[in-house]
């Protein structure tokens, strides 16, 4: 069916007897786009608002009871359990998008200024690491950080360490490894694009008129790629509060995050309701701290100029 | 300060070497150890074997795993490039009012934490009835992959010159002969660039399918089965690596495709301007 959807905007745009109205571009670019559309809001938007829905009920043992409570909210809340994954999955979060993204603004501004004619080579060089199952790269992690791994083995073998350190692995810190190198190219994507649309007789126009590189830097080329780096920011920030995998995988009882408990809540505990509104807290609070993100970099960049 | 703009490029250049070795360093281990004897992951190997690699094709769960992220891959990835097709032609070459918003929204699966993504639609489709299969599988891929189709097609149409497609129409040709024998052509490296792109995500696609498959395992839902099993590592990795080949030539072909598609346009285009 949307074979043939995709057909038929070329047929009624030559047709002999087109209606004004179908001719419209704005009609007809709609009509196009509708099939996607539709999809994103049955699988997208409806979904999120049955979970918005859900978490104003209460589950009773194997069915719900539909009646408005906030209760949800409150153990989300003031529970230390949650309120304590809930941190933690933010504190991991924020580290592992501002880790990146200093990681990963030397790399872009090498490739976008020093790249030269290999531009496109380098982008694809980061980006194949990436096109690996994620699975797999969490767990060659766990292969380097473990306590038979490659890491500790290296160092015993140099003599750096005597016995094995268990410090690596099962800790938010392995989370925070682990997450760093998994973001990387999503990072680098739109810093690089800000950079490659920085004008170059700018960064010029400094250097003549007495800035050093570094001084022309931070006053010109750096405020001008804040956009790039605010996208990489939220597009790294965003999904890993919510990341499932590394946690358990890397994280042990002290990387535990709050996807962890959201998913034990549609699983084993068995409380919709209550895993609802663990999810509805952390995109809103995942949000606010998103929009802050977005507001200091703006200040920082109104300082620079 | 001479001596700082000299350095700089050189200082750059290492950082950059060695941010590449951080982004593949863990990428390599698979294969190194994958060809162990020992099943313990460790420097310096026991040795080297195959034998990880021979048994693969006799694990009945590793097949059964293997045909169902084929059949998920295959219709995840012919679904999201019609989906992604169709937007994608949209926003390219038509403006309208909302555009920038069903844009954002269509997108919007690439930066929303996935398994919120992941329950909220397994929430919709056990109240909808569906029971959870492969079917519920494609239809969480198919979401999560469109953003990339578009990503990929957008850049193939952008550029696309509208004037060939009106210059065959006033030559006689008809609506489909036009589009059949001047867009079609053009933008072909795109839509295959996209079907390869979106086949390998969904390939390696964890947590939606995770959440929505019923008792058929794919790929990655083995491999995480596998994980509990110190045991089984080697043999994991001797798949891992094997996956991380197949997802290296795919993508190596997508790019030179999406390349080709986006001179191809762009030559056309200058040709005309």
């Amino acid at each position: 069916m949307t074979v043939a959807a995709e057909g038929s905007p070329p047929l009624r745009m030559a047709g002999s007897r087109r209606s004004p109205l179908l001719q419209s571009e704005a009609v007809q670019g709609f009509a196009l786009i509708s099939p996607t559309f539709v999809y994103a809001l049955i699988l997208l938007v409806l979904p999120i608002l049955v979970v918005i829905a859900h978490s104003f009920w209460t589950q009773h043992y194997l069915t719900i009871d539909h009646t408005f409570t906030l209760e949800n909210y409150r153990i989300a809340l003031t529970e230390p359990i949650y309120r304590d994954l809930l941190w933690r999955s933010l504190y991991i979060s924020l580290t592992v998008s501002l880790l990146t993204v200093l990681l990963a603004y030397p790399m872009a501004y090498f490739i976008s200024f020093h790249g030269g004619r290999h531009k496109s080579l380098w982008l694809f060089l980061i980006t194949i690491p990436f096109w690996t199952s994620y699975l797999l790269r969490v767990m060659s992690w766990k292969v380097i950080l473990g306590y038979n791994g490659v890491l500790n083995s290296g160092l015993m073998g140099l003599g750096i360490i005597g016995e094995p350190s268990d410090a690596l692995l099962y800790n938010s810190t392995a989370v925070i490894i682990t997450l760093t190198h998994a973001w990387a190219t999503f990072a680098i994507l739109p810093i690089f694009v800000s950079l490659e649309k920085v004008d170059r007789t700018l960064v010029e126009a400094a250097t003549d008129l007495g800035d050093g590189p570094l001084r022309s830097f931070l006053r010109v080329t750096l405020p001008l790629s804040a956009p790039g780096v605010i996208s990489a920011a939220l597009i790294v920030m965003i999904p890993t509060v919510g990341d499932y995998v590394t946690p358990k995988l890397v994280g042990g009882k002290d990387g535990v995050m709050i996807a962890n408990a959201i998913q034990a809540q549609f699983g084993k505990a068995a409380n919709w309701p209550l895993g609802a509104a663990l999810s509805v807290t952390t995109m809103v609070i995942v949000s606010l701290m998103a929009g802050a993100t977005v507001l200091s970099i703006r200040a920082l960049q109104g300082l620079a100029r | 300060m001479t001596a700082i703009r000299r350095l700089l490029p050189g200082w750059l250049s290492s950082y950059a070497a060695l941010y590449i070795l951080f982004l593949y360093l863990p990428v390599i281990f698979l294969p190194i150890f994958s060809i162990n004897t020992a099943a313990t992951p460790k420097f310096p190997l026991s040795g080297v074997t195959l034998q990880w690699y021979e048994d693969l094709p006799h694990t009945p769960a590793l097949i059964d795993a293997t045909w169902n992220s084929l059949i998920v891959g295959v219709s995840a990835s012919i679904l999201s490039t019609v989906l992604g097709i169709l937007a994608a032609r949209s926003i390219t070459r038509y403006r309208y009012p909302g555009r920038r918003t069903i844009n954002g929204l269509i997108m919007a699966p690439l930066v929303l934490p996935e398994v919120i993504v992941a329950i909220s639609m397994l929430l919709v489709m056990l109240q909808l009835g569906l029971s959870l299969s492969l079917f519920t599988v494609v239809l969480g891929h198919v979401l999560v992959c469109i953003p990339y189709s578009m990503t990929v097609l957008t850049s193939g149409f952008e550029g696309f010159d509208r004037s060939l497609e009106e210059a065959s129409a006033d030559l006689g040709e008809s609506a489909f002969g036009t589009f059949r024998r001047v867009t079609l052509p053009m933008v072909a490296p795109a839509i295959i660039s996209s079907l390869l792109v979106c086949f390998t995500i969904s390939l390696d696609e964890f947590i939606i399918a995770f959440f929505l498959t019923g008792t058929e395992a794919t790929l990655p839902i083995y491999i995480w089965g596998q994980l509990r099993f110190a045991a089984k590592l080697p043999g994991v990795l001797a798949l891992g690596t094997l996956l991380l080949l197949a997802s290296f030539v795919l993508m190596t072909v997508a790019e030179i495709l999406r390349r080709r598609a986006a001179r191809r346009t762009q030559n056309e285009g200058g040709l005309h301007a």
